[in-house]
């Protein structure tokens, strides 16, 4: 570590020595810098955007949701078990070492491993090594979202993480909460390189002379910087100190904006907003009326309109467009006459009194969200006594179901519409995990039948249909009141050419393709 | 002397110990620090376990004896979020925020001592009336708004100042990078230590003055002025030393604050000290770090008020410090 620290306090000085004649270095700050060197030791936003500059994955999304090829070349379905990827040739790892079937194997078996992304990987079997440049991927039945799941394999140079390190630990050790090997070094096939790391203060990600891919951008360094502050990541970019942030708070959209040297660029995002009503713990939520007419009370459009800025899309559903089980007739549906209506029709014209928590610090403007909804709800006579508190203590009180209505965003992992059913709607079920996060204690045996169909259809058009009828069950129950899919932001400086080019609806910005005047 | 200081030591060690036991029956209010570690995602079966192995299941008083033993040998356990022993990742921040108070109290001493002084002998003056009045909207301006003030004036208005961050640092030895001997660094100290200093600096000048006023009103001056004496003489030796005392005494209490408090004027800048790091564990649950930081503070404050009350004996003989006979 010592070694690394005045290695890369040598190149900093030398950087200032030299100055930089030709070299293109973009500034970058973000809210926090990814916690280690090692991608499996977290699933995490920050460590796939880390994945994404060092490493590269088998395959990754574009800006309109289709796969590209990365280190794999081409893939094809042999069996409704198996898809055989054709990987690269004369890719290096940055330690040297060549890539190979081998490492993808390796790397597969270490996913498998580690306590965030083995969840993800449950499904998979041992994948085949057909010869150095070919690899059978098997699920253990048939699986739709195996390409999606190849956006999260980023193979690891197996030879470099084989072996002890000087403490006696396994290389490939993974380690979330001491040191290890894997968190403080590094040797992916991606287009940089860690050059000097100090966590919560700097990172220097210098290009690797041997990368594959001669086609992408021109940046040969990047220096990476969290800035906690909101105003200051700003005022960072609007007075020149860095070239690029990520997130931008939504009170400084019209700034940039007006910025002329400055772009913004947002883009709809996947990741719902939602409130939970908790049937067990107040039985007037069981009623299917009550619950409809909440959802007939909250003007999420207004929320967007007047707390989001409009940056964000009204929800009627869970999956948004471009998801499977997007349905388009499924819009919101706000209407004050007919939520009273329903509160007569349930046998509550008077209301009630209920309990509601939010974090204050976890999603966009979440607290104002939830001040707001909570006002609604008294339009309908129902008396909302609202806590907020920070997320830290809040998955605490979620977990313990402490309040009657509580909210939840979500954004799938597999960027798939079954994944937001199973975690937040499917019945509760301690053994499979299913409705880990359905504080709602919503349960419907037809619902958690289709996503479990759903798991194992392969055929694109049946998939289709059956999660498309999932979100029909789930709006006409009124499982869940949905509130808005959240924007992603990003606001850079205008030498950034094609800045708009390189981030996607999963915010792993791809910065290696960033071209810099 | 000698028993002084022990009893001064002995003193310390109750409190951090005391300030340990505290933090370590709040850390479970704070969060999980679990939660911080792992993906939303990952199953109830894997947090548990992580939990077992992190020994944070086991009931409160094993939890802080297995801490206490560890602590006799300096080890305050690991940071969940560095990965590294909780006592050098403060030892690795402190420079920075020691270097932004050590320039704040210069600022401070160099202005408050002539605007105090001033305004205290020619309290009727324009002059002096401003600097109260300014004074006066100087408290009243929350620290971190001025902080962004000057962010928004000089960073991004006029791009004459950096706008976070400590700037190219110098490494001085051991764990301490110094942002002193450079000029880039020196230009990222300015802001943050005048944000600081804009809360501290009317503090002081409103206490020297009203403290040298009453100084300048007692017997012995009268008698200086009756002997003849020149006023200078009156007032820079003879008052102002006897306005010193409680000035150290606030002064001394101050400095442990700052260095404790200077959480907002960090993070607005992104200053990477000790208040940062606070805020930051708070919000990640890393408890371990959270609860060294306390037991750190806390010595702090003993080790300042100790040095208080030795100047204290220099200042003014008629003081005698406890312990000595």
């Amino acid at each position: 570590m010592r070694k690394l620290f005045s290695l890369g306090l040598g190149i900093l000085l030398s950087l200032c020595l030299f100055g930089l004649a030709n070299a293109k270095t973009l500034r970058l700050a973000m809210d926090a810098d990814p916690v280690s060197m090692d991608p499996h030791v977290q699933l995490s936003g920050g460590m796939l955007q880390y994945s994404q500059l060092v490493f590269d994955p088998l395959v990754r999304w574009t800006q309109d949701m289709k796969f590209e090829p990365r280190l794999a070349v081409k893939w094809e379905r042999l069996n409704p078990t198996t898809v055989r990827f054709y990987l690269r040739k004369g890719v290096k790892f940055h330690s040297g070492n060549p890539f190979t079937a081998k490492d993808v194997a390796w790397t597969m078996a270490r996913l498998k491993k580690s306590p965030d992304f083995k969840g993800l990987f449950e499904p998979f079997a041992e994948p085949k090594i057909v010869d150095d440049y070919t690899i059978d991927i098997i699920t253990k039945g048939p699986y739709p979202l195996l390409l999606n799941m190849a956006t999260y394999i980023f193979p690891m140079d197996s030879k470099f993480y084989t072996g002890k390190d000087e403490n006696g630990q396994p290389k490939d050790a993974i380690v979330k909460t001491g040191p290890s090997f894997a968190n403080s070094h590094e040797s992916g096939t991606g287009k940089y390189v860690v050059a000097y790391r100090e966590q919560g203060v700097k990172w220097i990600l210098k290009a690797f002379k041997d990368y594959w891919d001669k086609n992408s951008g021109n940046v040969d360094e990047i220096i990476l910087t969290p800035i906690k502050n909101d105003a200051t990541r700003v005022a960072a970019l609007l007075s020149g100190d860095v070239d690029f942030i990520m997130p931008v708070p939504p009170q400084d959209y019209s700034r940039i904006e007006k910025n002329p040297n400055l772009q913004l660029i947002t883009m709809p995002g996947a990741r719902i907003i939602t409130f939970q009503l908790n049937q067990k713990r107040r039985p007037e939520f069981a009623n299917k009326k009550v619950r409809q007419a909440i959802v007939y009370a909250v003007n999420n459009v207004g929320i967007v309109e007047k707390i989001m800025k409009g940056k964000a899309t009204p929800a009627g559903q869970q999956s948004p467009e471009g998801f499977l089980g997007h349905v388009p007739e499924l819009t919101p549906r706000y209407d004050l006459a007919k939520a009273k209506q329903l509160m007569k029709e349930a046998g509550y014209p008077n209301g009630f009194e209920c309990s509601m928590i939010a974090p204050n610090n976890r999603y966009v403007n979440d607290e104002k969200i939830a001040e707001a909804v909570a006002s609604m709800l008294s339009k309908i006579n129902i008396k909302v006594n609202l806590k907020t508190m920070p997320k830290a203590q809040y998955w605490d009180q979620f977990d313990a179901r402490a309040a009657d209505i509580q909210m939840i965003g979500w954004h799938p992992d597999t960027e798939d519409s079954a994944n937001y059913t199973e975690f937040l709607l499917m019945c509760p079920d301690e053994k499979t995990g299913y409705g880990q996060y359905n504080s709602g204690n919503y349960c419907n045996p037809e619902v958690d039948k289709l996503i479990l169909q759903a798991q194992t259809e392969t055929n694109v058009e049946k998939r289709k249909a059956i999660l498309q009828k999932v979100e029909r069950i789930l709006y006409e129950d009124a499982a869940f009141v949905p509130l808005h899919w959240q924007h992603l932001s990003w606001a850079a400086s205008k030498k950034l050419k094609n800045a708009k080019d390189i981030v996607n609806k999963q915010n792993f910005p791809y910065f290696g393709n960033l071209i810099m005047e | 002397m000698f028993a002084f200081i022990v009893r001064r030591f002995l003193q310390a060690v109750f409190v951090m110990l005391v300030i340990s036991l505290i933090g370590f029956s709040i850390q479970h209010q704070i969060g999980d620090p679990v939660r911080d570690l792992v993906g939303i995602s990952v199953s109830k079966k894997e947090r548990e376990a992580l939990r077992e192995k992190l020994g944070l299941n086991d009931p409160f008083f094993i939890q802080y004896g297995r801490f206490l033993k560890k602590a006799l040998h300096g080890d305050l356990g690991r940071s969940f979020f560095y990965k590294k022993p909780a006592v050098d990742v403060i030892l690795s921040k402190a420079p920075a925020t020691l270097e932004l108070v050590f320039v704040t109290s210069i600022l401070v001493i160099v202005f408050s001592i002539p605007l105090g002084i001033y305004c205290a002998i020619f309290p009727k003056k324009f002059l002096s009336r401003l600097i109260m009045g300014a004074s006066v909207v100087g408290v009243s301006i929350p620290v971190f708004l001025t902080a962004i003030m000057l962010i928004y004036i000089f960073s991004v208005k006029l791009g004459v100042m950096p706008s976070f961050g400590r700037g190219e640092l110098v490494h001085i030895g051991g764990y301490w990078y110094s942002g002193l001997f450079t000029w880039d660094g020196l230009k990222h100290l300015v802001m943050p230590s005048i944000a600081l200093t804009s809360i501290m600096l009317p503090l002081f000048v409103r206490l020297i003055r009203a403290e040298m006023m009453e100084v300048l009103e007692s017997e012995y001056i009268r008698f200086a002025w009756a002997k003849g004496l020149k006023p200078k003489r009156i007032w820079f030796v003879h008052a102002f030393k006897n306005t010193l005392l409680p000035v150290i005494t606030v002064g001394g209490v101050q400095l442990g604050t700052l260095i404790a408090f200077t959480i907002l004027t960090e993070s607005v800048f992104q200053w990477q000290g000790l208040g940062f790091l606070f805020v930051e564990a708070v919000e990640r649950a890393d408890t371990t770090l959270l609860v060294s930081y306390l037991i750190f503070v806390g010595f702090v404050f003993v080790l300042i008020n100790t040095l208080v009350d030795i100047i204290y004996g220099l200042v003014n003989p008629m003081v005698r410090i406890t312990g000595k006979k």
